[in-house]
């Protein structure tokens, strides 16, 4: 075992959980809770060390920062009928995402002590489902990346299932519908990116920059028929490069399809109205640790897979529909919102204000205009923010709620009051937390939802009034909630005598949360350094695409009568400025 | 006549017989069974192990004699002047077949299903049904294709029926019997009308004479319509028949009844054997009918050519197979169609139905009527891309194969552990498998398992063998393939329903207070571990299967 080797280091990051969930399952005693808790909690302090580890060079390889291309890439083959290989790689869009990965999962593992029923299944489906989440956000075959987004599944649905609330049945089931529904159609697009492929297209520089091993370039570039593949790096060059995925079926690019079914894949995980409402039941339902990983990690993935699968892959499709991924994104902010602002249950409030900032997200990705390529960079950059900074903030939010119930048993947004006077420290922390998710400047929250607002503008002035406007609603249910919450005289629900101060344990799962809220707030390049140059990039090798798509001749104006109203509007905005089209 | 009679003896001893081996064991096993009883000594013998014995040899000699390396180059070889067909699929599926035999024999001993003293009966009728599902699955002829399918409905019927004193277990099998009576009458019409029609009931031979019949003339002349009636009605009766057999809507009516009185064993037995049987007579006859193997592609025809009255009558024209592409368009389109619309029709119906169950073997045998829907698709895809890509064919072929291999683990594992838990608490009902997870953890886990590996969620094995099914499908991307992958898709939603209630009940319900204390033994949980961790297995590891179902369905091309 040579950690200084890409594949075995990145191998053991994502499967040491795994492996460790089967000794556990296998070897663990019964009756022996608290070591396995202890287990558990070791394993995911190395998981984290061992992500966090690769910005240092430490123990094995190293990421470096400021590099946009992806890194150690590192392919074995894995069902070569179907030229299937075990790919691995790391950049600046996923190394934040695995390192905020491994590190909620280990402060969930610590809010984990509560959980008294089956502590030894509960233990294995925590640590199964750790290696789905850094398995997805560093595989970049498009199989190996469908594969292990399934394997969260299982755990989540029993981990909801059986460790969670009074409604845990149905939301279980809920959450694993929708996200199978999801999955089925990702497989479809799947078949259809990889049959429409064809790898010969390439060069071989290319080639062994997408991370196809030199022994197969050969055989690639001399083979007479289709060499399909599912290569994310290599899709995306096919995607950007060749017409491939511009073959006809029913009336729209296989493109046009691929990006469709993938989106409506992705937003479900994201979750974007109208496919969010698995989301509110999920949340609710679920043990805080559990709570903190959906809000924490999984709807990142749906953020991930658009940046890194949908634009990329079906360049034209995401320019043209555009709109509609920015409309979603702002009337998921607003009615996420609002539907906030309705709620009495604390956490179905928390909930639905992910749904809220998630919509921050799908915008910044969308906001893709011909007028200036640094706006869009600025909206991705901005929503690859907003991503990891919800995941800290949410990830608190929920705990946050969590450690109240645990002693008052409700969440009766009614019937709280006075938790200020009775938990101070506690309360501190939450105020801190609940601001950073409010995004109040100074904060996590605010970098990514002012970036991109701004980018936004650039776009579409009404989405982005409507988009900023959304920061009062958010200001006010969170405003409103603290007020309901932690302000007051006096507390007015049931068991007052548990309203004891916060644990040391708590304290240091919601203590770090915080520092990072406020450290990401005052100091932005803390991640930008690592992110932006990946993200950027993606930005500029997609732009210039903007200029060739649908024009073939057409003057500017045919084209434009082409577009679906929205972009219209905007196109003929564009065209006085020809001098910026490449 | 003497030099006839002379090549028919050497061509069967020197060739057909030692290709012909597993049958021949389990021929010999079938006859020591018999005679156990009636010879002093051997009566001691539990049946079990002679059934054992035989069939793990039986097993042993499906290897080709070239090895597995050279499976690809296998040249297809006609047994018994033309009757079967030795193939890279012939061998697939005999491996299938034994290995599921085997571990049924091992799930029997265990369940206690079968005594020894009425053990002879039991074996006997499971290793005859077998037999039966070997000649189908290599059958050539549709001779042999009627007499496989009888030859395997026949011992089933009466071991749906082997459960003395049982109302449930009579009725069902006489429900199955007279289905199979009237699928195999109606079948064997269509036989006769498709011999009539073509003059022969040789398979390749059928094709070349569809070829030759000039379809698309007749079709746009308007010419002969009587026989593109009878064509289209003999292939109508002659799918009634495969229909039967694979338990497609709309002849899927035994299929529930029969699960439910037979025993689970019985079942699975039914729902895994006689169903990939089917399958590869499906291929076979779908092959037949759209892709006509030319003379070079099988040495024995010649000699078919002299001794038998079934002839192909290529001799004068080499170029006749290569022009014969376009005139099969509208067969193949006909034979894509009909497998396509019942594939469709099949998969959701049985998913719909299923929601329903509270009994366990039946909600098990309407995912059989799914998951045979599931496996139709690839073979509406294969009848589409014979015509045009023979590569893309023997990948549809391969995936089917694929799929079959995995649905043996899959479904063996499900009926395993209901026959361990009906035997352990005397009920199939779906609502007394509440709180197995705590009294029987190793079982209940493993029910989860092959729950999730139905719905085809991986990382595990049922997956890949829907992952494969989809992939021919995208691939052969006509608008009848896409429509049935985007139906394959909404169903794989909906089984999640039904499959994850049982699941659901399992896990997370409390122990029904009607049940008594749950007391299962170390084997029932080694045995279902057992045949369980092939699911988890097959995708990490799935080169093997993959490369080995490749090379079984690459020499069934030309």
């Amino acid at each position: 075992m040579n950690l200084d080797s890409s594949i075995v280091y990145l191998s053991l990051l994502i499967f040491l959980p795994a492996v460790s969930a089967v000794a556990i399952a296998l070897f663990a005693p019964k009756d022996s809770d608290d070591p396995v808790k202890q287990a558990t909690l070791a394993v995911t302090v190395v998981t984290f060390l061992l992500s966090v580890g690769m910005l240092l060079g430490w123990p094995g390889i190293e990421f470096s920062a400021g590099e946009a291309a992806m890194q150690h890439l590192c392919s074995v083959e894995w069902i070569p009928s179907f030229n299937i290989h075990y790919l691995l790689g790391i950049d600046g869009i996923s190394m934040p995402l695995v390192v905020l990965t491994t590190f909620i999962t280990m402060l969930a593992m610590g809010a984990s002590w509560n959980i008294q029923k089956h502590v030894k299944a509960y233990c294995v489906l925590f640590l199964l489902l750790e290696t789905g989440m850094i398995g997805v956000f560093l595989a970049l075959d498009f199989f190996l990346f469908y594969v292990l987004w399934e394997v969260m599944l299982l755990p989540m649905y029993f981990l909801i299932g059986v460790w969670g609330g009074p409604r845990r049945e149905y939301a279980a089931i809920k959450f694993f519908l929708y996200t199978l529904f999801g999955s089925v159609l990702m497989l479809v697009a799947l078949l259809i990116l990889y049959f429409s492929s064809d790898v010969r297209a390439l060069d071989a520089k290319t080639l062994a920059n997408v991370g196809i091993a030199d022994d197969r370039v050969e055989a690639i570039t001399s083979a007479d028929t289709p060499q399909h593949t599912f290569n994310i790096l290599a899709l995306q060059q096919l995607g950007q490069t060749t017409e491939q995925f511009k073959g006809d079926l029913a009336g729209k690019t296989y493109e046009w399809w691929a990006f469709v079914l993938l989106f409506i894949g992705f937003i479900i995980k994201v979750p974007s109205v109208p496919l969010h409402t698995w989301l509110p039941d999920a949340h609710v339902e679920a043990p805080t640790p559990i709570s903190m990983i959906l809000a924490g990690i999984l709807l990142k993935m749906g953020g991930y897979g658009i940046i890194r699968i949908c634009y990329p892959i079906c360049p034209e499709a995401g320019y043209d529909l555009a709109f509609v991924v920015c409309t979603l994104g702002v009337v998921s902010m607003v009615y996420g919102a609002f539907a906030a602002l309705a709620q009495t249950d604390f956490k179905r409030l928390v909930a639905y204000s992910s749904v809220s900032h998630m919509g921050y997200v799908v915008l910044g990705f969308g906001v893709w205009s011909t007028l200036n390529v640094d706006y869009w960079k600025l909206g991705m950059n901005g929503a690859m923010y907003q991503m990891i900074a919800h995941g800290i903030s949410s990830a608190g939010m929920f705990f946050m709620v969590g450690v109240l119930y645990d002693r008052v048993h409700h969440r009766d947004l009614n019937q709280f009051g006075g938790v200020f006077s009775r938990m101070p420290v506690y309360s501190g922390l939450a105020v801190g937390i609940f601001f950073a998710g409010l995004g109040l400047p100074g904060l996590c929250g605010f970098i990514g939802e002012f970036f991109v607002v701004l980018s936004a503008w650039n776009y579409s002035m009404v989405l982005a009034i409507i988009s900023a406007a959304v920061v009062i609603l958010t200001a006010a249910y969170i405003l409103w909630t603290l007020q309901r919450v932690y302000l007051g005289a006096s507390y007015n629900g049931p068991h007052e005598e548990a309203l004891t101060p916060i644990t040391s344990r708590e304290f240091r799962i919601a203590a770090p949360l915080l520092a990072l809220a406020v450290f990401f707030g005052v100091y932005p390049r803390a991640i930008l350094d690592y992110m932006e140059p990946s993200v950027s990039r993606t930005a500029d090798d997609l732009a210039p695409l903007a200029a060739s798509f649908g024009i073939d001749g057409a003057s500017p104006t045919e084209k434009v009568a082409d577009m679906p109203r929205g972009d219209r509007k905007l196109a003929i905005s564009n065209t006085p400025s020809p001098a910026l089209r490449p | 006549m003497q030099s006839i009679v002379d090549h028919l003896v050497s061509d069967t001893i020197a060739t057909s017989l030692p290709l012909y081996a597993p049958e021949l064991w389990l021929c010999a096993t079938i006859v020591v069974l018999l005679l156990a009883k009636l010879i002093r000594g051997l009566d001691r013998v539990d049946p079990a192990f002679i059934a054992l014995v035989g069939s793990l040899i039986a097993l042993s000699t499906t290897a080709p004699a070239s090895g597995f390396a050279s499976l690809s180059e296998l040249q297809p070889a006609e047994l018994f002047t033309g009757m079967l067909v030795y193939d890279g699929v012939t061998i697939f599926l005999r491996m299938v077949l034994l290995l599921f035999v085997v571990l049924l024999i091992v799930l029997t001993k265990l369940t206690r299903l079968a005594d020894p003293v009425d053990g002879q009966d039991f074996y006997v009728l499971v290793l005859g049904a077998t037999l039966g599902m070997c000649i189908m699955a290599s059958a050539n002829h549709l001779m042999t294709v009627f007499l496989g399918v009888e030859m395997a409905s026949v011992p089933s019927y009466v071991l749906v029926g082997m459960i003395r004193n049982r109302r449930a277990a009579g009725e069902a099998a006489l429900k199955y019997a007279v289905f199979g009576a009237g699928a195999s009458g109606v079948m064997l019409y269509g036989i006769s009308l498709i011999a009539g029609l073509l003059g022969t009931a040789h398979l390749p031979t059928i094709g070349l004479e569809l070829a030759r019949l000039d379809l698309p003339g007749l079709m746009t002349a308007s010419e002969q319509l009587g026989v593109l009636t009878a064509l289209v009605l003999a292939g109508l009766m002659i799918s009634v028949g495969l229909a039967f057999k694979l338990s497609a809507v709309p002849f899927h009516f035994w299929c529930p009844d029969a699960f439910e009185g037979g025993t689970a064993e019985v079942a699975g037995f039914l729902s895994v054997a006689s169903k990939a049987a089917a399958l590869a007579l499906l291929i076979r006859v779908t092959m037949a009918v759209c892709s006509p193997v030319g003379e070079a592609a099988i040495d024995r025809v010649a000699l078919v050519d002299q001794t038998v009255v079934v002839a192909v009558d290529s001799s004068a024209q080499p170029a006749q197979t290569v022009e014969s592409r376009s005139p099969l368009s509208p067969v193949r389109t006909y034979v894509a169609m009909l497998i396509g619309i019942a594939a469709a029709a099949t998969c959701t119906f049985g998913n719909l139905a299923a929601f329903g169950q509270t009994n366990i073997k039946r909600l098990l045998a309407y995912s059989t009527i799914a998951h045979a829907g599931y496996m139709m698709m690839p073979v509406a895809a294969l009848a589409g891309l014979t015509g045009s890509d023979p590569m893309d064919a023997s990948q549809a072929v391969a995936s089917v194969l694929i799929y079959l291999a995995i649905y043996l683990f899959m479904n063996l594992a499900a009926f395993a552990i209901v026959a361990f838990l009906g035997s352990a608490m005397g009920s199939d009902n779906i609502d007394d498998y509440g709180g197995l997870i705590k009294s029987a953890p190793a079982i209940a886990v493993s029910l989860v398992i092959v729950l999730a590996s139905l719905v085809g969620i991986p990382p595990l094995a049922g997956f890949l063998g829907k992952f494969a099914a989809f992939a021919v499908l995208a691939k052969a991307g006509t608008p009848l393939t896409l429509t049935l992958l985007l139906i394959a898709g909404v169903n794989t939603v909906l089984s999640l329903v039904y499959y994850w209630r049982v699941a659901k009940i399992v896990c997370l319900r409390p122990e029904p207070t009607t049940r008594g204390p749950l007391t299962l033994g170390v084997w029932p949980a080694a045995y279902t571990t057992l045949v369980t961790a092939p699911l988890v297995l097959i995708l990490l590891f799935p080169a093997g299967l993959t490369n080995l179902a490749e090379a079984a369905a690459a020499g069934l091309l030309p």
